[in-house]
């Protein structure tokens, strides 16, 4: 498959263009936004939301490259301070003036040790202002992916939260909530006009955006719908406008629809499967003293007899592209001529185990979550029965994401589901960190399993430190390459993005999976 | 009778404390929300920091105590889902909640009692036989596939009614009501209609055997052989005297309703109280779990005393018997 | 009417009520069907391996593009529609039918407990059904089946799993029978052939088994057979959530669920015919359990 797919596509609109006022776009989302706090949370569906009311330093444009958005201009002034020159005439949705000072509370309260989100500028120590349109971020160390960690990082009103005792994050343990996890003020293109949990969330444009509007929307109608037969159905009776996912299983029934198209990209998210690499015997099989997965070539044996072209025909209905990297095309690090894998063979499969003492076979486990990733279980499901086919006696558990995930981080599992899109870096860096590097208390926190590499280890260390582009990317490129050879993990394919929405809206759906309303028109 | 009062709401009481111990001691099983809430990518540094920080390291009875102690301040601690305080929660979803079990109740009296006197009445013929056969089905079916076809054929393919949601709602006080608009009340037609299914065919057939029995009666007889009008008989005697355990089921049934809108909550995007909660089971988020279920307790304690009390004292032969 | 002489009575009552007999043939019919699954059934869906992901969503065999092997069709994953709602009514009614035995049991027992000894026995029986009423089927089923998962990491494979919904669905229907057994018991006590019985010194495990056992037997006969359709609906309801029977061995409401996903995809037979058979099933049984009432004509509590 080729690169270009990967580029946004925008939709097609079939009707001519109506008036550019008062128009609405009715949309409805598997899941609700969890809360408008941005630094209370961990979840890219809610940061793509808030992104509508608040902004970043700096923003992505429609390439999924970095342009000025808050900021116009950076550079680094040592190896460990990064200087940033603000956006002069900016103002919040309440009137306040956007200076230095918001920047300054925004990191403090992200950085703060109760911030759920912390996590996401952990590389910045402290943010110190040089004047009214001049911050600078003071680093721990040098770090390279401090502009993909600021994409996401959304700046708040100093004096709005001083106003309303919002300049401390909530606090689960002891119970302190924040005015702004049901209030907003931003600086973004949409503001918030009113909430009501789970059932509607009201956006309307913002009259003072800083920056020329590209869309023609007044009003967005946020709705969540959780049961995939009811979103489809709300959008097949004209209540709604665009639906987020659509089920891939329904493409065709809303294709023949009147008035409704389908887009489908492949996302960012690769989904794979993890193995067991650390322990003397399979989970699955106890008393059997052995571990087969230990040697190379069972992994090899269980990649070779997954039959990945028919699994992306059939249950992916033709919509997901085959991976044999652990990222996608999109991510810095990607490099095409490595994305090769081992081709479909049982027969060599079958061979190989026999190789490795394993002819008559053995017993593993398999674990899938059930409402994660799209079509999960009946991927498992479908691997499952190829696994037995050449001799593996797969002992398949599918459950939802809150016991499927626990189990899985605490090495309970033999072969487990679990999908990275690396969000919201984009960069390589961080299935090496998270999935590649030895599990200690810093880094490999999604390495479960014990697979450990000593250079993979060292790749992990230096290129998170490494400011020269060039070095970096070779390292990450290089651990990508050891991880396919050692079958750390076997990535299975990046899932599709799946949206439909009535033919009188532009939408451009982007691999991040971003919904980004300020590109869209209603015509 | 005051005595039988004061020991039924203390009974209630201890009902209620190991409801209380009950849900906590389950929801410490059901699913760890710290591999929810962390971070894609979160290091094992940080998920123990998160762990400490929700207090989920410290001993089961601790925090049971804990717990307890918040609740019986009233405070029902903070959703780990979306960080706000689990009070506001239910306060917000209980009205949507409540509309529709109470909608579901009157559609069910009021279309399962003439269709349980009717049947009762005429015992034979097409149309009573018609009723019970299609009462039949209708407990068969599960609710999940009645909201769903209910939505194919008068959202999807008629476009008469909408397929989520609650409509339009007005304000009053912290009560949030879907009655008063037409948006309003057309939302709230078919999640009813599916959530009183059940009930309705279950009040039918009440209603019919209650019926039957106090039709064959001595003083239903007596009336007749007076000549009283058939309408009259049926209606005023027999009805009466039938309606007691009717209402007593209705009322013990509101607490399975609640429980039962999990289901139609989650088919219709209902957002109450059944919706929070199953979104909370996906999330681990126990306190807002352990909150539903104390309030569902709660419910079921309340309605089952209220129960008691009113059969003392509408019924005088239990209240000689309670003293 | 003696023991010997209500059975008769029941018998031809039974023979000629058509709604009995339809109601009856046809439980018996989908009872026979899925336990003779294994014989009957031309393929062996939940063997992994035994299907194919070529032969997936071919439509019914009557159909244009149907696959003579596959007389209902197939599903997403290749197998073949006919055969897994023959082993999915297994399933359902495996748990059904424990769950409504195992229910019955520990229900009569408990019933006939508390109203024979009454006092603090009594309250504090009733008590826990108290509790256990107030927390509904679905609700302590999806909890239940939520804590076995976190205990024994193995019980969503089949056979752990059928074992867990059996618990969580008797868990909370033991309280009718208790209820209504103990109703029964206490007027049964206070009759004068017990109380003669006990004066003469027989003793309280013969009177409990010999004079009030049979006689509260018929209103736990009716709850029983009417509580089986709802434990095969509950289960069906639990699989529908996703916390019932797994997908490599699915009951009838694992099927519903799997195949109410592609509702509207156009593969209408995944989801249309696990469904006729679920109500169909239900339906049966629902019908026996109504005549059965109106034959026995116990009281109900």
């Amino acid at each position: 498959m080729n690169r270009t797919i990967f580029l946004p596509v925008a939709f097609a609109a079939v009707l001519a263009t109506g008036a550019a006022s008062a128009e609405t776009l009715r949309w409805a989302n598997d899941g609700d936004v969890l809360t408008l706090d941005p630094y209370a949370h961990t979840e890219s569906f809610t940061a793509s939301f808030l992104h509508h009311i608040y902004e970043p330093l700096m923003r992505r444009d429609a390439d999924l490259k970095f342009e000025p958005a808050l900021a116009t201009s950076w550079e680094l002034v040592e190896p460990t301070r990064a200087r940033f020159t603000l956006r002069e005439g900016v103002t919040f949705q309440n009137g306040n003036p956007f200076t230095a000072d918001d920047v300054v509370a925004s990191v403090e309260r992200l950085i703060h040790p109760d911030a759920r989100a912390r996590g996401n500028l952990s590389s910045v120590a402290s943010a110190e202002k040089v004047d009214d349109l001049t911050v600078d971020l003071v680093l721990k160390e040098p770090s390279p992916l401090l502009l993909n960690d600021l994409s996401g990082v959304y700046i708040m009103d100093k004096e709005w939260m001083e106003e309303h005792d919002a300049l401390l994050p909530g606090n689960t343990s002891t119970g302190a909530v924040t005015y702004a996890s049901d209030h907003a003020n931003g600086t973004g293109p949409f503001m918030l006009d009113s909430r009501t949990p789970d059932a509607k969330t009201v956006l309307k444009a913002n009259p003072d955006w800083w920056d020329e509007p590209q869309h023609n929307i007044d009003t967005i109608e946020f709705t969540p719908i959780g049961s995939d037969a009811t979103r489809v159905a709300a959008l097949l009776s004209g209540e709604v406008d665009v639906i987020t996912p659509a089920p891939l299983q329904d493409t065709q029934r809303l294709e023949a629809a009147d008035g409704v198209e389908v887009l489908q990209n492949p996302s960012l998210r690769t989904i794979m499967l993890g193995l067991n690499h650390g322990d003397d015997e399979l989970d699955a099989a106890p008393g059997t003293g052995v571990n087969p997965t230990k040697d190379v070539r069972v992994r090899e044996a269980l990649w070779r007899a997954i039959d990945m072209d028919a699994i992306v025909a059939k249950v992916m209905r033709g919509k997901a592209r085959v991976a044999a990297l652990m990222i996608a095309p999109p991510i810095t690090g990607y490099v095409a001529e490595d994305d090769v894998k081992p081709a479909f063979d049982p027969q060599k499969a079958k061979d190989l185990l026999a190789e490795a003492g394993f002819g008559d076979g053995f017993t593993m486990g398999l674990d899938c979550p059930n409402d994660r990733y799209v079509n999960d279980e009946e991927i498992c499901l479908a691997i499952a029965s190829m696994w037995k086919a050449i001799g593996v006696d797969v002992k398949l558990t599918a459950q939802t994401k809150g016991n499927h995930f626990p189990k899985v981080d605490k090495g309970e599992t033999d072969a487990y589901m679990i999908g990275w899109a690396t969000l919201p870096a984009m960069d390589g860096y961080s299935p090496l960190r998270a999935m590649l590097a030895t599990r200690d208390g810093d880094m490999g926190g999604n390495n479960p399993n014990g697979y450990s590499n000593p250079r993979m280890d060292e790749l992990a260390v230096a290129s998170g430190s490494e400011i020269d582009e060039e070095k970096r990317l070779a390292m990450i490129s290089e651990a990508m390459r050891i991880a396919r050879d050692d079958i750390a993990f076997i990535p299975l394919h990046q899932q599709p993005l799946s949206w439909a929405a009535s033919d009188n809206v532009e939408l451009i759906q982007f691999p991040d999976n971003y919904f980004r309303a300020w590109h869209y028109k209603v015509n | 009778m005051i005595g039988f009062i004061v020991r039924r709401l203390a009974q209630a009481l201890v009902v209620m404390a190991a409801i209380a111990l009950i849900s906590f001691l389950m929801f410490r099983y059901v699913g760890d929300p710290v591999a929810v809430m962390a971070r894609e990518d979160a290091s094992v540094t940080e998920r123990q920091e998160l762990r400490e920080k929700l207090g989920l390291d410290r001993p089961v009875v601790v925090q049971f105590v804990d717990f307890i102690g918040r609740v019986v301040q009233g405070d029902l601690g903070i959703s780990y889902r979306n960080q706000r305080p689990v009070a506001d929660l239910i306060k917000e979803r209980l009205p949507a909640t409540l509309e529709l079990v109470m909608m579901a109740t009157l559609l069910s009296l009021a279309i399962g009692i003439p269709l349980g006197v009717i049947t009762a009445v005429n015992r034979t013929g097409w149309l009573p036989t018609l009723v019970q056969s299609v009462s039949l089905v209708g407990i068969s079916v599960p609710t999940f596939v009645t909201g769903i076809m209910l939505i194919l054929v008068f959202a999807v393919t008629l476009r008469w009614l909408p397929s989520f949601g609650r409509g339009d709602t007005v304000q009053i006080g912290w009560w949030t009501t879907g009655l008063l608009t037409i948006s309003g009340l057309k939302a709230l037609i078919l999640p009813s209609l599916t959530l009183a299914l059940y009930q309705m065919t279950l009040i039918m057939r009440l209603v019919r055997a209650e019926m039957i029995e106090v039709l064959s009666s001595d003083y239903v007889r007596f009336a007749r052989a007076r000549g009283l009008p058939a309408r009259m008989i049926h209606y005023k005697l027999a009805l009466k005297n039938a309606l007691m355990p009717v209402i007593t089921i209705t009322g013990m049934q509101i607490g399975g309703l609640i429980a039962f809108a999990v289901v139609t909550e989650t088919v219709f995007q209902w957002p109450g109280l059944g919706l929070l909660f199953i979104q909370a089971v996906s999330f681990a988020d126990v306190p807002v779990m352990a909150a539903y279920l104390l309030l569902v307790g709660l419910l079921f304690v309340v309605l089952n005393a209220l129960v008691d009390i009113a059969y003392l004292v509408l019924d005088p032969r239990l209240r000689t018997r309670a003293s | 009417m003696s023991e010997r002489g209500q059975q008769t009575g029941l018998g031809r009552a039974f023979v000629r009520s058509p709604k009995a007999l339809i109601s009856a043939t046809g439980a018996l019919v989908l009872i026979a069907a899925a336990y003779l699954a294994p014989f009957i059934a031309p393929h062996t869906p939940f063997e992994l391996g035994s299907f194919s992901l070529m032969d997936s969503e071919l439509p019914p065999a009557f159909l244009p593009g149907g696959d003579p092997r596959f007389l209902l069709g197939t599903d997403m994953q290749g197998r073949d529609v006919f055969s897994a709602i023959l082993f999915g009514t297994r399933i359902s009614l495996t748990v059904g039918i424990a769950a409504v035995l195992f229910s019955a049991a520990v229900g009569t027992l408990i019933g006939l407990l508390a109203g024979f000894r009454g006092g603090l026995v009594d309250a504090v029986l009733m008590r826990v059904a108290d509790v256990i009423l107030s927390f509904p089927t679905i609700l302590i089923a999806l909890l239940i089946s939520g804590v076995a998962r976190t205990l024994f990491p193995l019980a969503t494979s089949g056979t752990a799993a059928i074992l867990v919904l059996i618990f969580a669905i008797s868990i909370n229907e033991w309280t009718q029978y208790a209820r209504t057994v103990r109703g029964q018991t206490l007027v049964e006590k206070g009759l004068d052939y017990v109380q003669a019985a006990r004066i003469s010194g027989v003793g309280e495990s013969a009177i409990l088994r010999r004079h009030i056992l049979p006689n509260v037997l018929s209103p736990v006969i009716v709850i029983a057979t009417i509580n089986l359709a709802l434990a095969v609906l509950a289960e069906a309801t639990l699989s529908f959530l996703g916390v019932g029977m797994p997908p490599t061995s699915p009951s009838l409401g694992t099927l519903i669920r799997i195949g109410n996903e592609n509702l509207f995809s156009g593969i209408w037979w995944v989801v249309v015919f696990p469904a006729a058979a679920l109500v169909l099933l239900v339906l049966c049984v629902n019908l026996f359990g109504d005549w059965l009432r109106d034959a026995l004509n116990p009281r109900l509590d």
